[in-house]
C-alpha cells in the first residue's frame, strides 16, 4: 500500500484533503453545497475533453471549473443561484457526454472521472498541485475575515463596506482550485463529499471558526487516507468509501452534538429550576 | 424648517434633503442636527420614510436636493466613521461564532489576512462587551442568543470601531417591551459614556420618549424635529399632517390620534400607540 | 415539402421502433418533470431535485446488478432518499442543503460501489455511462407502458395537490395557518419529485436529469405572470427540447456514423438556449443593502 507507485496518490491525497478541509469550512458557512457539488461536475468535461485532444487533464479541468465559476455567478438568476447553478451544471455536463461519445469514452476512464481512482495518480502532477494547494491556503488566509463576515450576514458585510458579490466570487475561485486538485483522486461525484462531510461535523463541535477550520481539515484528512487504504485493499472504488466516511463524520457530528446539547439543556434546567 | 445655528459640536448636519426614489419624492425638507454623546430617535409609521432617511444619511441613497455632512470632533481629514446596524440581521443557531467573536469582527472584519492574536483587540473586544453589558452571554454561539442579547452584540459590533455616529434601523422591532426598555436605556447611556452620535429609528416611540435627547417625526414625507416636549404636541403634529391630531399621554405612554375619516390617519393612530398587543 | 421533410429528418425517423419508445418516454418525461419542476424551482429546492436524480443512480446500477428494469431501480431509490431527506428535515435552509448534500454523497457512494460490482459480477459494459448520462435509443419498449404510467401517477398526483401545494410554495406558514397539512404535503411532494426524476433518470440519464426538471421551470417562472400558465409553458418548452433532441440526436447518426452525438446532450443545450432566450429575469429591482423594501 506504500510502495512507491502508491507515492503520488498519498501526497497528492494529503494535499487535495487539507486544502477541501479548509475551503469546505466556507461551503458549509455560507450554505453553498449546491455550488461545491457543481464545480467538481463542471470540471469532468474538461478531463474528458483534455483526453479527446491529448492535453494535460489539468488544464482541461481548470478551464472548465472556469466556465463553471462565471456560469454559477453570471447566468441571470432570481432569487437566489439556484437554477443558474443547475443550469450550469447540466450544461456542462451535457457537454461532458458528448466528449465521451467522441471519444469512445473506455467505460473505465470515465468510471475513474466519476468515481476516482487510486492508481496511476502520477508523482509528475505533484508539483502543479502544490502549487494550486499553497495557492488556495493562501488565498484562503488572505481572504479570511470578509469571507467569514459575508458568510455570516449579508446585511452586517455590506454595511461595513465588503462586498458580497466580490466574496461570492472569490469564494468560488478557491472552490474551483480544491476541485481541481482533489478530483483526479475522488472523482467528479464525490469530491463534494469530502468538501462538506469533515466541516458540517466540525462545525457542530466547535465553537469559534478557527477551530472549525482545524477540526475540519484532521476529520478530511483521516477521511482521505482510511478512504485511499480501504479503497487499495478491497479493491472497491475509493468514492464509495469516501462518501460514506463523509456521511459517517456527519452523522457523528450531528449524534454528538445532539448528545452534549442534551446534557446541556439538563444542566440549564437545573440551575433554572433552582 | 430652519437649521439651528450649527455648533461646532455636531456630529451630523441634515440640511434640507429630499430624496427621490421610484420618481416620487419620499421625504422632502428634511433637517436636523445630533451632536456627538446625544441620542435620537426618527419616529414614523411604517412607509414613512425612516428607512430612506437613514440610508441617504449612511450615503446609500442619493439626496436629490441638500446635503448630509458628517463631522469628527477633531477636524481630522477622511472620511468620518459612521457605525450601522441593518434592520434585519438574522444569525444563524449552527454558525459556529462566539458573540466575542462577532464584535471583533465589528473592529477588522474587511481587513485581509489571518486574524493573528492580538491582546489589544482583546481587550477592546473586552471593553465593549462590558459597555453593552454582555459579558455574561459572550461565549455563547452567537446566533442561539435572545433578540436582546444579540441586539447588544450587534451594537458592541458597530461601536467598537469607535464611530462619530451610529446608525440603527427599528432595532426595537423585535423584542419584547422590557428588552426593548432595557435596549434603549442602554443605548441613551451608551451616546454619553462612548461620546457618540445616536440616530435610531422605530415605529413605537414609547420605549424611547423617557430617554431620548431629540426626535425626529416623520409624516407625510416631512419631518418635525426638536426635543420630545418641542414635537410631541397636538399643534406641532397637527400642522406636519395638515389636519389635527391629539397627544394624548395615557397612563405613562403616549398616543397620537389623528383625526377619523383620515385614511391614512387609523393607521398612525394605532401604530404609534402600540406596543399594547405584546405588553 | 417532401424532400425539404427529408433534409430535417433522416429516413427511418417515423418507423424506427426504438425512436418510438424515445418518443414516448421522452414525452411522459417532459410533461412530469415540466409540471413539477415548476413547484421545484418556486420552493428553491433545485439541490434537493439534483440530489434526488443523483442518488436515483445509485438505483439504476444496482438494477442492472439485479436484472431488472431500470425505471423500477431509479423510482425505489429516489422514493428512499426523498422520504429520508423529508424525514431528516431542517429547518434552517443552510441546514437543509447540507442535509441533503451528505445524503447525496452517501447515495453517490453507493452508485459507485454498485458500478463497480456491475463490471465484476455482470458483462454489462457501459452501465456507468448508461445511468449517468442516458442512452434513450435502447429503451426496451416494455418500459415505454411502465414510464407512461409512472407519468400518469404523477400528474394526476399534482393536480390532486395543486393547490396546497402551491399554497405551501408560496409561503409555508400561511399555507399552516390555513390548515394546510404542510409537513404531510411536502412529503408527497417529494415522492412525486422522486417519480419525475426517475423518469427523467432514464431519458437523459441520472445526473443531467436536473436540466429537464429545473430548465424549463426556471425560464417558464421569468416570463409568466400565473403559475397555471409557467406550468403550461414549462411543459411546453421540456415537450419541444425533448423531441427536438431526438431528432437532432438521430440525425447526427447520419452525418458521423461512428459517433452519433447523445440526445441528452441536445436536450440540454436546447434548453439552456431556450433559458438564455426567453428566461432572463425581465426587471431587476436593485434590493436595498438591509433587504427591506
Ligand atoms: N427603492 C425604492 N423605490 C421606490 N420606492 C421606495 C423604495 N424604497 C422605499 N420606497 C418607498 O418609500 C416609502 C418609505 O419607505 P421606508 O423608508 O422603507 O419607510 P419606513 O422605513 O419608515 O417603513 C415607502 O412608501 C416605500 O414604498
Ligand atoms: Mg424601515
Amino acid at each position: 500500500m506504500f510502495a512507491g507507485f502508491m507515492l503520488g496518490t498519498w501526497m497528492v491525497g494529503t494535499l487535495a484533503a487539507l486544502v477541501a478541509g479548509v475551503v469546505g469550512v466556507f461551503v458549509v458557512l455560507r450554505g453553498s453545497a449546491f455550488a461545491a457539488h457543481t464545480l467538481p461536475l463542471s470540471a469532468f468535461p474538461g478531463a474528458a475533453a483534455a483526453s479527446l485532444v491529448g492535453r494535460s487533464q489539468i488544464l482541461g479541468m481548470v478551464l472548465f471549473a472556469g466556465v463553471g465559476v462565471v456560469g454559477i455567478a453570471r447566468l441571470p438568476r432570481r432569487d437566489d443561484h439556484d437554477v443558474g447553478t443547475a443550469l450550469t451544471l447540466v450544461t456542462l455536463l451535457g457537454l461532458g457526454a458528448l466528449f465521451l461519445s467522441l471519444t469512445n469514452g473506455y467505460a473505465s476512464e470515465v468510471y475513474a472521472l466519476l468515481f476516482g481512482q487510486v492508481l496511476g495518480v502520477g508523482v509528475r502532477d505533484l508539483t502543479v498541485v502544490a502549487i494550486m494547494g499553497a495557492v488556495a491556503i493562501a488565498a484562503t488566509a488572505v481572504f479570511y475575515r470578509p469571507l467569514l463576515l459575508t458568510s455570516i450576514s449579508s446585511e452586517l458585510a455590506e454595511a461595513q463596506g465588503v462586498s458580497c458579490e466580490q466574496m461570492d466570487v472569490i469564494f468560488l475561485i478557491l472552490l474551483a482550485l480544491t476541485t481541481v486538485m482533489t478530483l483526479p483522486i475522488v472523482g467528479a461525484l464525490l469530491v463534494f463529499s469530502l468538501l462538506v462531510g469533515p466541516p458540517a461535523a466540525a462545525r457542530m463541535l466547535t465553537k469559534t471558526p478557527l477551530h472549525t477550520v482545524l477540526l475540519s481539515v484532521v476529520l478530511a484528512l483521516l477521511v482521505t487516507w482510511l478512504a485511499i487504504a480501504l479503497s487499495y485493499l478491497t479493491n472497491w472504488p475509493i468514492g464509495f468509501f469516501v462518501g460514506a466516511l463523509g456521511a459517517l463524520a456527519y452523522g457523528a457530528g450531528v449524534a454528538w452534538s445532539a448528545w452534549r446539547g442534551r446534557s446541556r439543556r439538563d444542566v440549564a434546567g437545573a440551575t433554572r429550576a433552582i | 424648517m430652519a437649521v439651528r445655528d450649527a455648533p461646532t459640536t455636531s456630529a451630523l448636519v441634515v440640511d434640507r434633503i429630499e430624496v427621490v426614489l421610484g420618481g416620487r419624492p419620499i421625504i422632502s425638507n428634511v433637517s436636523f442636527l445630533l451632536g456627538r454623546g446625544e441620542f435620537a430617535g426618527v419616529i414614523g409609521a411604517n412607509g414613512a420614510g425612516k428607512t430612506t432617511l437613514l440610508r441617504t444619511i449612511l450615503g446609500l441613497e442619493r439626496a436629490s436636493q441638500g446635503t448630509v455632512q458628517i463631522h469628527d470632533a477633531t477636524g481630522s481629514a477622511g472620511r468620518p466613521r459612521v457605525g450601522y446596524v441593518p434592520q434585519k440581521v438574522l444569525l444563524d443557531p449552527s454558525l459556529p461564532l462566539r458573540a466575542r467573536d462577532l464584535v471583533a469582527l465589528g473592529l477588522d472584519g474587511h481587513r485581509l489576512g489571518l486574524p493573528l492574536p492580538s491582546p489589544a483587540r482583546d481587550r477592546l473586544v473586552a471593553e465593549m462587551l462590558e459597555a453593552v453589558d454582555a459579558q455574561d452571554f459572550a461565549d455563547e454561539r452567537v446566533g442561539t442568543l435572545s433578540g436582546g442579547q444579540q441586539q447588544r452584540i450587534l451594537i458592541a459590533h458597530a461601536l467598537i470601531r469607535r464611530p462619530v455616529l451610529l446608525v440603527m434601523d427599528e432595532p426595537l422591532a423585535s423584542l419584547d417591551v422590557h428588552s426593548a426598555a432595557s435596549v434603549a436605556a442602554l443605548l441613551a447611556h451608551l451616546a454619553k459614556t462612548q461620546d457618540v452620535a445616536i440616530l435610531l429609528s422605530a415605529h413605537d416611540m414609547n420605549p424611547l420618549v423617557g430617554v431620548m435627547d431629540r426626535i425626529v417625526y416623520l409624516a407625510n414625507g416631512h419631518a418635525a424635529e426638536g426635543s420630545v416636549e418641542e414635537v410631541l404636541r397636538g399643534d406641532v403634529l397637527s400642522e406636519l399632517y395638515g389636519h389635527h391630531v391629539d397627544v394624548i399621554r395615557v397612563h405613562d405612554r403616549i398616543v397620537v390620534v389623528v383625526a377619523p375619516g383620515d385614511p391614512s390617519a387609523t393607521d398612525h393612530a394605532t401604530l404609534l400607540s402600540g406596543g399594547r398587543e405584546t405588553d | 415539402m417532401n424532400r425539404l421533410l427529408r433534409i430535417l429528418v433522416e429516413p427511418g425517423f417515423f418507423t424506427n421502433g426504438s425512436v418510438h419508445t424515445a418518443l414516448v418516454v421522452g414525452a411522459g418525461a417532459a410533461l412530469v418533470s415540466g409540471v413539477v419542476g415548476v413547484f421545484t424551482v418556486m420552493r428553491g429546492q433545485s439541490f434537493a431535485g439534483h440530489a434526488l436524480s443523483d442518488v436515483s443512480s445509485a438505483g439504476g446500477s444496482l438494477s442492472f446488478l439485479l436484472r431488472m428494469n431500470p425505471l423500477l431501480g431509479f423510482l425505489g431509490m429516489a422514493a428512499l432518499a426523498s422520504g429520508g431527506m423529508e424525514l431528516a428535515g431542517v429547518r434552517y435552509a443552510r441546514g437543509r442543503d447540507l442535509a441533503t448534500g451528505v445524503v447525496l454523497g452517501a447515495g453517490l457512494g453507493l452508485a459507485a460501489l454498485f458500478l463497480y460490482l456491475d463490471s465484476t459480477f455482470t458483462t454489462t459494459t457501459g452501465a456507468a455511462i448508461t445511468v449517468m448520462f442516458g442512452s434513450m435509443f435502447a429503451i426496451p419498449a416494455s418500459t415505454a407502458i411502465l414510464a407512461s404510467l409512472v407519468g400518469l401517477v404523477a400528474l394526476v398526483a399534482v393536480a390532486v395537490l395543486y393547490r396546497p401545494l402551491l399554497l405551501t410554495s408560496v409561503h409555508w406558514e400561511l399555507a399552516a395557518v390555513r390548515g394546510v397539512r404542510v409537513g404531510l404535503i411536502a412529503l408527497l411532494y417529494m415522492l412525486v419529485l422522486s417519480l419525475a426524476v426517475s423518469l427523467s433518470a432514464i431519458t437523459v440519464g441520472a445526473i443531467l436529469s436536473t436540466a429537464l426538471l429545473i430548465g424549463p421551470a426556471g425560464t417558464a417562472l421569468g416570463v409568466a405572470r400565473r403559475p397555471g400558465s409557467a406550468v403550461l409553458l414549462a411543459c411546453g418548452i421540456a415537450l419541444g427540447a425533448t423531441w427536438l433532441g431526438i431528432l437532432l440526436a438521430y440525425d447526427s447518426g447520419a452525418w458521423t456514423p461512428q459517433h452519433p452525438w447523445p440526445v441528452s446532450f441536445f436536450v440540454v443545450a436546447l434548453l439552456l438556449l431556450s433559458y438564455l432566450a426567453i428566461g432572463r429575469s425581465p426587471r431587476r429591482v436593485p434590493r436595498p443593502a438591509n433587504g427591506e423594501m
